[in-house]
């Protein structure tokens, strides 16, 4: 990777409250059903990664797309969940499922 | 090259078939299993065959094989029985061989486990019987 390449800013920040798109898939994908329309904090941005919607059909999954750890509340995510209040979880989402919070 | 998208689970609102977080599938079996002998052989092929010199196919194009199952397969199947099937599938795909060769290969297999007298037969698996035996 170039070092241009490298330095290209994400679209999204540490802190920065995001939604994963709630969109259908038609092949391989990374984002879980069960958490699309939900909304969470990026926790950490992991780097660029080929896209592995390409790679799964053994194309060179290029560009690069910024992978980023998403941490969602379990309460809004399952209306019956049983578990502590504060309970979270952690998901690991790529930039195309990604937009701002509030975003329909 | 044959491109399968994923199939689609019934009434699950457009869900892949692997994709049943939050379904109702009833509690998780959190019980560790061993592994039989042909289920480590599997993950032993699955993961040399994905590494960087031998490049056979990525890790992301065995999901998309296991994910292309009919939604009847993927529910009668275990996990390592999902592994060997896009096994064989990504090594066709990728003719690495051909459906010819790798029938004739079992063929061979087969002949020589009756030889030796260890009963092979079509759904003879090799069970390793050492339990908690380190992977």
């Amino acid at each position: 990777m170039s070092r241009t390449a490298s330095a290209r800013a994400q679209r999204f920040n540490i802190g920065d409250r995001v939604r994963i798109d709630s969109r259908p898939s038609a092949g391989h994908c990374r984002s879980p059903s069960y958490l699309r329309g939900q909304e969470g904090t990026v926790t950490a941005i992991h780097g660029r990664f080929r896209n592995p919607e390409q790679l799964a059909y053994m194309k060179p999954g290029l560009p690069e797309v910024t992978l980023y750890k998403v941490r969602l509340q379990q309460t809004h995510i399952w209306q019956e969940y049983a578990g502590f209040s504060g309970d979270e979880i952690e998901v690991d989402i790529y930039e195309h499922w990604l937009l701002p919070a509030g975003h329909a | 090259m044959t491109e399968r998208f994923n199939s689609l689970r019934a009434g699950s609102d457009g869900r892949s078939v692997h994709d049943v977080g939050g379904l109702a599938f009833g509690p998780i079996d959190r019980e560790e299993h061993d592994l039989a002998l042909w289920e480590k052989r599997v993950d032993a092929m699955m993961r040399a065959l994905g590494s960087p010199t031998k490049r056979a196919f990525t890790v992301d194009a065995m999901r998309r094989m296991i994910e292309s199952y009919s939604e009847q397969q993927y529910d009668a199947t275990d996990y390592y029985e999902k592994w060997v099937r896009a096994l064989r599938n990504l090594l066709l795909e990728q003719e690495i061989f051909t459906a010819a060769e790798l029938d004739a290969k079992i063929d061979n297999v087969r002949a020589a486990f009756i030889a030796e007298g260890r009963g092979a037969s079509h759904e003879a698996v090799p069970h390793d019987t050492g339990k908690g035996v380190a992977p």
